[in-house]
């Protein structure tokens, strides 16, 4: 560890962080902290990315900064805030699997993305080029989050965590996406949203709850069963 | 054997025996302070140490003589391993004997006769403290290990005075994986003491107790050693932590008898500022069902491994 840069010891404790947020966002029960999380993430890759513009001194990484910070540590938590407000939506129903098998499972996802990202990291010629398997990681735990969730909401944050996933993993590889792809993310990021927060009220409105496990069943099954999609979901 | 590795050995485990109980001390009288009760002396261990060892013994009929060796063994136990942890200074020659993982063992051979002494009995709650201490125990000793793991993997050596030497004598830099297992070995530290999240040293609930339990049928001098025990392994383990994380001011190979002394303030000082930190965070937790305890500790497993593979994937 002696004779590394400083800064790319901060970088390094960024990407570790990084990915230990992930693993408590796959632990995290309550959906408010989920959406604090994500904040969190959102500032750790706004904090990654500026010391990164600042080792490498490419001006669009700030453009990008910029960006992130407005976008994932601002104007994404507010308005899922705001969502859980309207809904009435602050707990999670239990995940499908326990807590403890889902970190176990975690880190064999993580083992995983590392030993895939070895390669790639070992051809890759810049200074954070080992962050790449950390991002790959926080990529899949994110699809972990999203699978062992049932609400829409928690979905959502696992959605939003894996964009942050994938932004972080393009930074270490390449240092940032050219320009014009990351505007064209960030506004597909923006609209998704703002299109799912509209999708969550038209959920709760047919079927009282936000459990997706209703969008499973078919409309003749829902019928038999509970008389009625509207009945058969009590909890929101 | 050098005389001085010979002092630095001696000095170690008497310090160790005399100061440990004094520890206990400290934190409960931080743990009175933070609760805004009126705190007991420090030196209220020793005096119930005193109280326990001039009363006469009563065991339980129908008990083995493992019950009436278990004391010692216990003892025995937490002493040796008072005198492989590098407190002061890493010259020590009981070291050569065992390494960090031999320790790891020497503490689960505590906990195996302890276990067994409260089983032995037959008592319902000697049964019950038994096997949830086996519980927090068979979860908590493999984190411990990737704890240990991670430090051996970045200083090269089992060994753990050499590990502490290594650590205490390299270039400051951030370490990720040192940060994660820190909280991993503090998160075991509370479990294996059993400590506030996981157990309530205080209490004589017996529904909800795991280590007192065990000593329910202990009385006179056996209760002593037990309890004496007890309080060295806490001290035990706040050694480990230093010896892993802060291992500045130990004195070296290369130091001679001044920086030995010179190691002495800095124990306490390192001691005073754990057991104030051991207090607060029992005072601002709650203690967990015993059910949450594997979640428990499965978050402090996951924090090691996480350590050990961010230290495998980026250096640090």
């Amino acid at each position: 560890m002696a004779g590394v840069p400083i800064d790319l010891q901060l970088l390094n404790l960024c990407a570790a962080l990084l990915l230990l947020l992930s693993f408590a966002m796959l632990a995290q029960r309550r959906i408010v902290n989920l959406v604090n999380l994500l904040a969190l993430q959102g500032a750790l890759l706004l904090c990654a990315t500026l010391l990164l513009a600042w080792r490498t001194g490419q001006a669009h990484l700030y453009v990008s900064a910029l960006l992130t910070l407005a976008l994932k540590v601002l104007f994404l938590p507010w308005l899922l805030h705001r969502l859980i407000r309207r809904l009435q939506v602050y707990w999670d129903s239990e995940p499908l699997l326990n807590i403890p098998v889902t970190m176990l499972a975690g880190l064999a996802v993580v083992v995983f993305a590392f030993g895939l990202a070895q390669p790639i990291s070992a051809l890759g010629s810049t200074a954070t080029r080992n962050s790449i398997g950390i991002a790959l990681a926080v990529v899949l735990l994110s699809f972990i989050t999203m699978i062992t969730r049932r609400k829409a909401m928690s979905q959502v944050v696992g959605f939003l965590s894996m964009e942050n996933g994938l932004f972080f993993g393009a930074m270490s590889a390449t240092y940032g996406m050219p320009m014009v792809v990351e505007f064209g993310v960030a506004l597909d990021v923006l609209v998704a949203v703002l299109v799912l927060g509209v999708f969550f009220f038209q959920i709760r409105e047919q079927f009282d709850s936000l459990d997706l496990q209703h969008l499973e069943k078919l409309r003749e099954e829902a019928a038999a069963a509970g008389g009625g999609g509207n009945t058969s979901g009590g909890d929101n | 054997m050098t005389p001085m590795a010979l002092i630095t050995q001696l000095l170690q485990i008497v310090s160790a025996l005399a100061a440990a109980p004094l520890f206990i001390g400290w934190v409960n009288q931080c743990r009175a302070w933070l609760g805004n009760r009126s705190a007991p002396s420090v030196w209220l261990p020793y005096r119930s140490l005193r109280k326990l060892f001039h009363k006469e013994a009563v065991i339980a009929e129908g008990a083995s003589p493992l019950f009436r060796v278990t004391p010692y063994v216990v003892f025995g136990a937490m002493t040796l391993a008072a005198a492989i942890i590098p407190s002061m200074g890493t010259r020590l020659p009981l070291t050569l004997a065992a390494d960090a993982i031999a320790l790891v063992g020497l503490l689960a051979t505590a906990r195996v006769f302890q276990s067994l002494a409260a089983i032995d009995i037959g008592t319902a709650f000697g049964t019950l403290g038994a096997r949830r201490e086996m519980m927090v125990g068979f979860l908590a000793e493999p984190a411990l290990l990737m704890v240990i793991f991670v430090a051996s993997l970045i200083s090269a050596t089992t060994a753990l005075p050499a590990i502490a030497e290594s650590l205490a004598t390299r270039s400051f830099g951030l370490y990720p994986s040192l940060a994660f297992t820190a909280v991993a070995f503090t998160m075991v530290l509370l479990a294996e003491n059993a400590r506030i999240p996981i157990d309530n040293p205080a209490t004589h609930l017996e529904l909800t107790m795991i280590h007192e339990a065990q000593l329910l049928e202990y009385s006179a001098r056996h209760l002593a050693l037990m309890e004496w025990a007890a309080a060295l392994k806490l001290f035990n383990y706040a050694c480990i932590g230093f010896a892993l994380f802060v291992p500045w001011g130990v004195s070296t190979r290369a130091g001679g008898p001044a920086a030995l002394f010179a190691s002495i303030p800095l124990l306490a000082l390192k001691l005073m500022v754990a057991g104030a930190a051991l207090a607060v965070i029992e005072t601002v937790s709650a203690k967990l069902r015993v059910f949450r305890a594997p979640e428990f500790l499965g978050f402090a497993f996951v924090f090691a491994v996480l350590g050990l593979l961010v230290h495998l994937l980026l250096g640090a």
